[in-house]
């Protein structure tokens, strides 16, 4: 089984984001950025089978910034190959532009099994699994949460609502949104990362064709704040006394 | 008239309540058709629809990714909607972006408002809203609670249409089996106090010191997603839209940053108390009270005056 991962970095959600002069994007000067988190589970994933049952693993990304860094952990923690697609792709991508160049360049690799992140905080116009898999003419399941092998081909487990879980058998071509891997994702040190990029080579593949998301970004704002919270503060003996009040006068405690 | 179709969707014998969520926003909008795939006893409960399309077919008795793309797909490309209006859902996720692809209509996701031309998206964790303009017809994929359901719910008597499936032979995927979750110790969603535990918490090791303030409380410990992920807690305690819905006379929240997939499962809590150093941690949003203290010290301040 050839296995490709998608993996994409994002907004680290723990720092304030801003918003730029256009107003209709993070400024995104300072911007610190993380992996997916979704496509740490879907390389996890993909590793897993692979230990299992054979194949390859191959990670992929839209060249970006630091996105060598990523490459290079996908490559520590066990991916056989790193691809980057190369083509103009700083700042906000529409998954439609992202997916149409993921889609023509794993194309020209050959793949059996995509396995993305089931989402990214950042994909305004559409979840990649699915927009892939129209591409690549490939059925698509997402929010998926197990991948097996057995005799019939693929066995795979969805998540509704609730914990309730559907086991489908798939056949390959296929693409996976994967919301979680069986196991924690594992973790590489750095060291390990540096000594994994030394020697290693980046496939590049420049994007061919391009698709836009047939949408603009009017505007970007911060939520209103609905109703709001009453703040209690951030000194813990104050707040945790006007708890108790509260829980007292609402007969909870 | 705009035309709008509503792609329903039901699971086990119930038209789930995104359906009616999307059928009201649908009738502000225009004249909405529902797309009823599988189940088609339940076009009597689609009285909010000025008209059902139902394709029906052995193979869309259960839920199937690939299936339902394709009758969703054929339904669409036969007719021709100004707008087509999925669940960002779990099975939402596996018709939309497909359909944008095959239609070639552009999508615009985890909506939270719609207007003619327009779509608000809730992304970054909840953390930024992002309005696009929309030209044409187009997909939208809506998040859960957006709007209210009961507007989707009326006695009308929509025009049923039978369409016949397209060639469902040959699929890739096949449905096997549901499991449902293992009964856990304690029911959460049956718990007048629940301390949810999120990954503000750091470690495993941490996860006894919630337990304490909870029993302290009165109640139960429940947690966000990454916990369960992390296997410090089981599924069961699990909160949000791929866990269980919790309705507790009180829910503190210790770090939990607050993504809409965690305040679908908690919103609707009588009391909500959050706890989180970040002041612009969407939690804010939905909790009535909220503290920016450290949780490692307001668990042990708050056990101090118990
Ligand atoms: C299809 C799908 C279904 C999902 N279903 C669910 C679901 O059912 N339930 C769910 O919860 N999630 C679900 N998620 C995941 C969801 O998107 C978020 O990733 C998750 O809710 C984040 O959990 P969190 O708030 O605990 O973690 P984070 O977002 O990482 O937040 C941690 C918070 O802790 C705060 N913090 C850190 N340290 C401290 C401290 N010392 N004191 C106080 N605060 C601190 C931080 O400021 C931060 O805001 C789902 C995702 C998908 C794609
Ligand atoms: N620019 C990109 N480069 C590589 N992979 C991507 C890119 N955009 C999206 N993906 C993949 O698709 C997953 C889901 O992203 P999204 O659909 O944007 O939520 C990501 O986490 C990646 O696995």
């Amino acid at each position: 089984m050839n296995i490709v991962v998608p993996i994409k970095q994002v907004p680290d959600l723990v720092e304030e984001l801003e918003i730029d002069g256009s107003g209709k994007d993070l400024n995104r000067e300072w911007l610190k950025n993380k992996v997916n988190e979704f496509d740490d589970h879907a390389l996890e994933e993909a590793l897993l089978y692979k230990e299992a049952n054979g194949g390859t693993v191959t990670a992929i990304a839209l060249d970006s910034d630091d996105i060598e860094k990523a490459l290079f952990a996908a490559a520590a923690k066990g991916a056989d190959k790193v691809v980057k697609v190369t083509g103009d792709f700083g700042g906000a991508v529409s998954s439609h532009t992202a997916a149409k160049a993921l889609a023509d360049a794993i194309q020209s690799i050959g793949f059996d099994i995509v396995m993305t992140g089931v989402q990214a905080v950042d994909d305004r116009d559409g979840q990649i699994a699915g927009l892939l898999a129209g591409h690549l003419g490939a059925a698509n399941v997402n929010v998926v949460t197990s991948v097996e092998k057995d005799a019939d081909g693929l066995v795979i487990h969805k998540e509704y609502s609730g914990g309730v879980v559907a086991e489908f058998e798939t056949s390959t071509p296929v693409v996976l949104g994967i919301q979680a891997a069986k196991e924690t994702p594992r973790y590489v040190p750095v060291a390990k990362i540096r000594k994994a990029s030394r020697g290693l080579t980046i496939d590049e593949i420049a994007a061919s064709g391009s698709a836009d998301a047939g949408s603009e970004v009017s505007r970007m704002f911060k939520p209103e704040g609905g109703a709001g919270a009453e703040m209690l503060g951030d000194d813990a003996e104050a707040a945790a006394t006007k708890i108790m009040e509260i829980l007292t006068s609402k007969g909870i405690k | 008239m705009s035309n709008i179709y509503v792609i329903v969707e039901h699971f086990k014998g119930q038209v789930e309540d995104i359906t009616f969520e999307m059928m009201g926003k649908a009738k502000e909008l225009g004249d909405v058709t529902a797309v009823l795939i599988g189940a088609k006893d339940l076009a009597s409960q689609l009285g909010g629809a000025s008209k059902i399309i139902c394709v029906d077919d052995p193979s869309l008795n259960n839920f199937n990714p690939e299936a339902y793309c394709k009758s969703v797909d054929a339904v669409v490309a036969a007719g021709s909607p100004d707008m087509v209006l999925v669940g960002n859902t779990s099975m939402g996720m596996d018709i939309a972006a497909g359909l944008s692809v095959s239609q070639n209509m552009p999508l615009v996701a985890y909506a939270t408002e719609i207007s003619s031309g327009s779509v608000v998206s809730q992304l970054y964790g909840g953390k930024m809203n992002v309005e696009s303009s929309v030209s044409g017809a187009c997909v939208v994929s809506v998040l859960a609670g957006s709007f209210p359901a009961d507007a989707g719910r009326s006695d009308g008597s929509p025009v049923v249409e039978d369409m016949a499936a397209p060639d469902l032979s040959g699929l890739s995927v096949k449905f096997r089996k549901l499991i449902e979750p293992e009964g856990g110790d304690v029911d959460i969603t049956a718990q007048e106090v629940l301390v949810s535990a999120g990954r503000g918490i750091q470690n495993e090791d941490n996860v006894p010191m919630v337990e304490e303030l909870a029993a302290k409380l009165g109640g139960a410990v429940s947690c966000s997603r990454p916990i369960v992920d992390n296997k410090w807690l089981g599924k069961t305690r699990q909160v949000g839209k791929s866990g269980l819905k919790v309705k507790p006379k009180l829910y503190l929240a210790l770090g939990i940053s607050g993504a809409p997939e965690h305040i679908e499962g908690m919103k609707d809590a009588e009391l909500i108390i959050a706890c989180n150093t970040d002041p612009n941690a969407p939690i804010f949003e939905y909790a009535h009270y909220g503290c920016t203290a450290d949780l490692f010290d307001l668990i042990p301040a708050l056990s101090g005056k118990m």
